[in-house]
């Protein structure tokens, strides 16, 4: 029997970004990143290209942060030393770039100097030869600050760094202008604040082809559904045409796993639910490969089996 | 459903304008019976095929399919979008645990065990295994297992086997219990339906290519099932991804009767780690059913919790009951947050309170599922609000002091809620709720 004709006239690419500088680029990356420039939907290659896949960035910060001993004891000993969490995230979990959060940067935690964070970034530049991207610690003023000086320390390597917010953007574009990184347009689980960021860089005069979208991410339970349905409706806006929305995308699936009790709590304390050594890394697997479906680029993981078994999805979905 | 236009019934009509219905013409009469004054039966000269083509193109595009006996069923199909923020997607794929037939007696009694044990409370509601999946095929005496099965565990089976009589044997040791059979091919499309009809039982049907597995759906209604269920074994999952996807379309954006059915995945893969991921994945994407070997809370838990989120109603605010919540032991010193009834706001705050290991009550107010600016900007929360919250919680009676803790979004409420109430300290909370333990250990000595 006949099918009907099902397949959708999407009509346009979502942009491809690069992240990343080889040496004869400027750099010293051993490798560079590329991610978008897709014309439909994930795995729908009967209407349209998905020429890259989705990749994982190890989360890698300047000091531990406040995970359970589960996810610390499972990266090892090597998460006091960013540069060596970095080099085993590359060599032994497999990660295809670095992510830096710079979370010691917090004033109301080791409030770390931006001149302090910028040695971090060198020590993992000099650990890794992946794709790095660099974050702050989520306080605006600090931010402008740390990222300021790491964007310097790390000039020419063609970063991505983050993030260019609604209320405070102009710095960081300037940062990313001058040092010529790519750039994370943030925003809080609200599609409108997104295209609204995006807006704001393009008047700056920034490129949207040298942004990633962060829509921000919800952990598995936490409200995935709405985030789910944001990054699935700004693509599909993107491929139907909204340059605005066309955008890859960025996931910190580690970074917000791992304060969730599925996650964090044994079964003290959720009788029933299973060891936390399995659970955890599975709450964080789980939530990733939903993000997979509804467009995620660029994955943020924290825990090497969450990002081995990751891994082996993406390559099933290849 | 889908409803008729007169336009659709009048092309079926007789056309004679014969006034028998009563109506002066049939156009006359196909308005009424689009408008559910008349039915189609009134007009005594419509022929069966126009009745059949009718009542075809009035069913919704994909049907409806129940597996098990009253009392313990499983319902699925019926979806009408392929993203959820068209509308929503209606019924929650069910999570099916295989009991393979290489398993001992034993180890399948224990099996069943731990299916009827896996239920969970999360968010407020129950999520749970939906169905078991009983291999009949590769040892002795499945017609025994398979009763004892139906009898012991809580939900309904599947009866997974290739060989037709087998499935025909073990489908008859259970009468009445209505399994779905797992699965038809081309081949013994016929057979097993004729069997499946006279169970009374659902039918899924596997096949090479879409073009077979819409013939075979078809053959499979000509001997009288239309209980149908499209079967895939998943073995690329890109490509298993777009069969979903090609056979969901057809069905509900072009209409195409013979993939309009819900469909079922059978997951292959050679770890309890793959097996969660590629579940959580079809749970996105387009499976009614998904069937597992994993039955340990820790497999099931994120399937389950992603088919939750996947499947919760995005026309609907997510919602918490607005009252006073105690985290952790609280005492009369405890810090009083107040927040808004928006579940993922509530949830956020709650879960950062408990990372803060600093007890605290938080005081919900009811801004119909709004999240804090979104409650401003409509009008849902308002100084005169929190306070009248505060009073109908009594949350004075619990605490000694009287500091507020407010969303860092409402900084303009701090003097207006000192000026109108007995709380005379109200102390801005922090914008994001990741910073509440910081906050909390910093500002709350
Ligand atoms: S009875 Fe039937 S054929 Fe005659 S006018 Fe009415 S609808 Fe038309």
């Amino acid at each position: 029997m006949q099918l009907p004709d099902v397949n959708e006239k999407w009509t346009h690419r979502i942009n491809t970004v690069t992240i990343g500088a080889t040496k004869e680029q400027g750099g010293t990356r051993g490798k560079t990143i590329t991610v978008g420039g897709q014309t439909t939907l994930p795995s729908l290659t009967f209407e349209g290209a998905t020429p890259n896949k989705p990749v994982i960035a190890g989360y890698v910060a300047d000091t531990p942060p406040d995970w359970p001993d589960t996810l610390k004891n499972a990266i090892g000993k090597e998460i006091n030393s960013p540069a060596e969490w970095a080099r085993k995230c590359v060599e032994t979990f497999g990660v295809d770039m670095i992510n830096l959060s710079l979370i010691g940067a917090d004033p109301s935690g080791k409030n770390s100097t931006p001149a302090e964070c910028a040695r971090v970034v060198e020590s993992v530049l000099k650990a890794v030869d992946v794709p790095l991207i660099i974050r702050g610690c989520n306080d605006e003023e600090k931010d402008n600050l740390v990222l300021l000086e790491c964007s310097q320390a790390s000039r020419g390597e063609n970063c991505l760094i983050g993030s260019a917010k609604e209320k405070n953007y102009r710095t960081v574009v300037a940062i990313c202008k001058a040092d010529k990184h790519k750039i994370i347009a943030e925003a809080p689980v609200d599609i409108n604040i997104g295209k609204q960021v995006n807006i704001l860089l393009q008047d700056s005069g920034f490129d949207l082809n040298d942004v990633v979208m962060f829509q921000t991410t919800a952990a598995l339970g936490y409200g995935l559904d709405y985030v789910y349905t944001i990054l699935e409706r700004a693509r599909t806006t993107g491929i139907k045409g909204d340059k605005l929305m066309a955008m890859p995308q960025l996931c910190d699936v580690g970074g917000e796993t791992w304060r969730v009790k599925e996650a964090v709590a044994d079964e003290d304390v959720l009788p029933g639910w299973g060891s936390l050594q399995k659970r955890g890394p599975m709450w964080e697997a789980a939530c990733a490969a939903a993000y997979l479906q509804a467009g995620a680029d660029i994955l943020i993981m924290a825990h090497p089996a969450a990002i081995a078994t990751i891994k082996m999805l993406i390559q099933r979905l290849s | 459903m889908a409803a008729l236009t007169g336009m659709q019934i009048y092309k079926n009509l007789p056309r004679s304008n014969c006034k028998e219905c009563g109506f002066p013409t049939c156009m006359a009469f196909a308005m009424q019976v689009a408008a559910k004054q008349k039915a189609l039966g009134d007009c005594p000269r419509i022929t069966d095929d126009a009745k059949n083509s009718l009542a075809d193109a009035s069913s919704p595009p994909m049907k409806l399919v129940t597996i098990g006996p009253e009392g313990k069923q499983f319902t699925f199909g019926q979806e009408t979008v392929m993203f959820r923020h068209e509308e929503r997607f209606h019924h929650a794929t069910g999570v099916a645990v295989r009991i393979r037939g290489a398993l001992t007696e034993m180890q399948v009694d224990e099996l069943v065990a731990a299916i009827n044990r896996a239920d969970f409370m999360r968010a407020g509601e129950k999520l749970a295994v939906a169905l078991c999946a009983v291999e009949v095929d590769g040892y002795a005496d499945p017609a025994g297992r398979v009763q004892r099965i139906a009898q012991n565990c809580r939900v309904p089976l599947i009866l997974m086997g290739d060989n037709p009589e087998t499935l025909c044997a073990t489908a008859q040791a259970i009468p009445g219990q209505r399994p779905l059979l797992c699965k038809a091919t081309p081949a013994n499309v016929e057979f097993l339906a004729k069997l499946a009809a006279g169970a009374k039982c659902a039918l899924a049907i596997g096949a090479g290519t879409l073009e077979e597995l819409a013939d075979a759906t078809q053959k499979a209604k000509a001997n009288c099932v239309d209980d149908l269920v499209l079967a895939f074994s998943d073995k690329n999952t890109s490509e298993t991804i777009r069969q979903l996807t090609i056979a969901r379309r057809a069905a509900i954006k072009k209409n195409f009767r013979a993939l309009g059915y819900p469909a079922l995945v059978e997951v292959n893969a050679d770890s309890p780690e793959a097996e969660t991921v590629l579940a959580a994945t079809f749970a996105a994407k387009y499976a009614g059913i998904v069937v597992i070997n994993g039955h340990e809370p820790w497999e099931l838990l994120p399937v389950l919790t992603t088919i939750q989120s996947i499947y919760t109603n995005p026309q609907v605010p997510n919602a918490v009951e607005a009252k006073l919540y105690a985290i952790g032991s609280v005492t009369e010193n405890s810090p009083v947050i107040v927040t808004t009834n928006f579940s993922l706001t509530y949830f956020s705050v709650a879960g950062e309170v408990e990372r803060s290991k600093i007890p605290c009550y938080i005081s919900v107010v009811n801004t119909e599922g709004l999240g804090v600016l979104n409650s401003y900007a409509g009008d849902k929360i308002s100084p005169e609000k929190v306070l009248k919250t505060l009073q109908e919680q009594k949350v004075a009676e619990h605490v000694k002091h009287r500091k507020l803790i407010i969303p860092g979004l409402l900084p303009i409420f701090k003097g207006e809620l000192e000026d109108i109430s007995e709380w005379k300290e109200v102390i801005i909370g922090p914008e994001s709720a990741s910073k509440i333990p910081a906050f909390l250990n910093s500002v709350w000595k």
